[in-house]
């Protein structure tokens, strides 16, 4: 009998647990701390963990926890608490995507802290950067990083074809083509590779004429954009040369590039990051701009692509601190961004910055061009677009009209089956 | 002692069944059942992110006109038809292979046709979409056949990519399915197969006239379970092939994760999404045990 009870005992202990685990949150750690979500060890969390440092140099018993959490999950669990009014579970500060900012904020405004009188200086970041977490005029980020549209290019395989980095330096996707097929047939390599199914390319040479896919009403604009036709066009013409490669997902993408299998890239400066970690290809990469469309209105070479910034929650426990911190390091230490540059490429948006000496650097691993004040003065002639809310449903439909196009269907009927899906999306 | 204060034998027996099922009862009622019900009533709600309102059927009716969402049933429907019954008849194939007494290394080759039910997810489908890439494996021995001069690629045409799917989910889940029916074989006595033999039956007729009939409870099983599954698949379209090329491939599962997450939140039209795959799973089901009810 004694023995029955002991199991039963044992059994009930162990359902409590189970339940009691489930609700028993992490929520740990003194005033002192502060938990922050971001997803690039080589990158932004890196950058995190340094301002952390510089942090704790004043103040000694402050504490920084960094999650690596990826871009996807942020979004997934910020979706769950804001849904659930669970905002505790929230860290205290979190990276987001520029490209998600209205989104979330519009659609949850209750998980955001406004900063807008935290006693940060925003007029110390670049105007087009800090637009992105402005909602209805309230501040709601400390802008990160930059995403200007850099095209990087091999130079040891441009001269195999008798060609030099200047040969690609403003000049439009036509030349850009012609150029590619000749290096194609030369070296057996295409300039470009991209993943299929993602519309980042298409998004870059859209905001390269600063053209977008909604008007300022925030509906969608898609049927008659010339801009957007021509885009269309030029990707067709682009992987109908095999001046464009498409590969499947991310590491291929990178790998494509690590690996010497293409001549090229385009894409928003941090890649670089990743560029930089084939260590043996140093000193034969160069950086230029981009190709500018041809016979479109306001048609430029420069445009940019990702970009992120920092969101306090409202699951801080201490916003305070978190003001404070942000105050003093991405808001307000040069030295913070002069140590995160030169490993990481983390281009800052934070004008004091810029103009530090660190930034004229000849970089060795691009051929000792000073790449980060050319990635600073492409920044400044960057046209700004308009993003959205509905901005992830537009990139999926052209995405698949793209495919489609590329398939061979007629562009106009797939941008407006495009327009018609995200029209309901919106529904 | 009045017997009065003992219970009976059957009460008390009775009463610890049901100490041992309540535990689990108030965990799945809590954890499923709860749920289940909070998304009905949310499915009949619209509007975005949390600014909800009730709208009646409005999300049901919306689904009808959704184009995307009725690509992503016909893809599922795709994989249901093609994938299902390739992959129950292997299954059967090999579960009867492998319950023949004289075979040796039996635990071996169970072993191996089980294990990739052991692997994650996430991970076999990306292993998937690096041996079908352009400089891939598959494409890299297609070459060096001769078979190719320069690298199909497979996950960018919509028929190779809902091919590239459905191998995938045969090689995951037909191990799964073969332990089901080698369970199954079990319990057929082999004296049956003896006598089958002894009046003449060749292995073909005692597999189509014995091993059929008497599995079919198991065969009907595993056919509910995978269509239940097929109908459900999330992680092969979100990690193979991003739901691409042009939605060729994305499953409603996928569809409704981008509805919740990745889009501006739906949640009504989400949750009634996923009510259309409950009523489709049921009405699948009844169909399949109408058919495979042997009382006539």
């Amino acid at each position: 009998m004694k023995r029955r009870v002991l199991v039963s005992l044992l059994a009930a202990s162990m359902t409590a647990s189970m339940v009691a685990g489930t609700v028993v949150s992490a929520d740990e750690g003194g005033d002192n701390k502060l938990t922050v979500w971001c997803w690039d060890p080589a990158f932004n969390i890196y950058a995190m963990e340094e301002a952390g440092n510089i942090y704790k140099a004043d103040h000694p018993d402050f504490e920084l926890e960094v999650v690596e959490t990826p871009w996807a999950d942020v979004q997934t669990k910020l979706t769950t608490a804001a849904t659930s009014n669970d905002l505790e579970s929230l860290p205290d500060i979190i990276l987001m995507q520029d490209n998600a900012f209205q989104k979330n904020t519009l659609t949850y405004p209750e998980a955001f802290v406004a900063l807008t009188d935290s006693g940060i200086d925003f007029s110390s970041f670049a105007e087009a950067k800090t637009a992105y977490s402005v909602v209805d005029g309230v501040n709601y980020g400390v802008p990160f990083d930059n995403g200007t549209v850099v095209a990087a290019y091999r130079t040891d395989i441009l001269e195999e074809a008798g060609y030099t980095v200047d040969d690609f330096t403003d000049i439009t996707w036509d030349e850009y083509i012609e150029k590619g097929q000749d290096i194609l047939e030369k070296t057996g390599k295409p300039l470009l590779s991209c993943q299929a199914g993602e519309s980042d390319v298409i998004m870059m040479m859209m905001q390269s004429a600063g053209a977008s896919l909604f008007d300022e009403e925030g509906n969608p604009a898609m049927v008659d954009n010339e801009a957007l036709k021509k885009v269309m066009e030029t990707y067709k013409t682009l992987k109908e040369t095999g001046v464009l490669t498409e590969v499947n997902d991310w590491d291929q993408y990178v790998s494509s590039l690590t690996g010497s299998t293409v001549a090229g890239t385009i894409n928003g400066c941090w890649i670089l990051a990743s560029i930089q970690t084939a260590e043996d290809q140093s000193g034969s990469w160069a950086i230029t701009n981009m190709p500018s469309l041809v016979d479109v209105e306001g048609a430029t070479n420069y445009s940019n692509n990702g970009g992120s910034s920092w969101a306090v929650t409202a699951g801080c426990k201490n916003t305070e601190l978190a003001f404070d911190f942000l105050k003093s390091t991405f808001a307000g230490s040069v030295e913070l961004y002069e140590t995160i540059l030169p490993s990481s490429g983390a281009l800052a948006t934070y004008l004091p910055a810029a103009e530090s000496d660190v930034y004229a650097e000849p970089q060795e691993f691009f051929g000792g061009q000073a790449i980060y004040s050319l990635i600073t003065d492409f920044a400044s002639k960057t046209p700004s677009n308009n993003t959205g809310v509905y901005y992830y449903e537009a990139r999926d439909a052209v995405a698949t009209a793209i495919t489609n196009v590329v398939g061979g269907a007629d562009i106009d009927s797939e941008i407006q089956v495009a327009q018609e899906t995200v029209e309901f999306q919106m529904g | 002692m009045g017997k009065t204060k003992k219970m009976s034998l059957a009460k008390k027996q009775n009463l610890t069944g049901w100490g041992f099922l309540t535990p689990a009862a108030l965990l799945i009622a809590a954890m499923s059942f709860y749920p289940m019900i909070q998304a009905f009533i949310l499915s009949f709600q619209s509007g975005k992110g949390n600014a909800l309102k009730f709208a009646g059927l409005y999300n049901y009716q919306r689904m009808l006109k959704d184009t995307v969402f009725m690509q992503s049933v016909k893809n599922c429907f795709f994989y249901l038809i093609i994938q299902v019954p390739i992959m129950l008849v292997l299954a059967l194939m090999f579960a009867s292979l492998l319950n023949n007494k004289d075979l040796r290394f039996k635990g071996f080759f169970r072993t191996a046709i089980f294990l990739p039910c052991a692997t994650s997810l996430v991970s076999y489908a990306t292993i998937f979409r690096a041996l079908f890439a352009k400089d891939g494996l598959v494409n890299s021995i297609l070459i060096n056949l001769g078979i190719l001069n320069v690298g199909y690629d497979f996950l960018t045409h919509p028929m190779s990519a809902r091919i590239i799917i459905i191998i995938a989910l045969v090689w995951r889940w037909t191990g799964y399915n073969m332990v089901f029916y080698l369970s199954g074989l079990q319990n057929i006595e082999y004296s049956v197969y003896e006598a089958a033999k002894i009046d003449g039956a060749s292995p073909w007729q005692s597999f189509w006239r014995i091993t059929v009939p008497l599995l079919k409870p198991t065969i009907l099983l595993t056919a509910i379970m995978s269509t239940n599954g097929t109908l459900q698949l999330f992680d092969e379209s979100v990690n193979l092939t991003g739901g691409g090329p042009a939605n060729a491939t994305i499953t409603m599962s996928h569809y409704i994760y981008n509805m919740t997450f990745k889009y501006v939140p739906s949640f009504g039209y989400a949750a009634a999404m996923s009510y259309l795959i409950l009523i489709l799973v049921a009405i699948l089901a009844f169909i399949q045990m109408k058919v495979g009810d042997s009382r006539d």
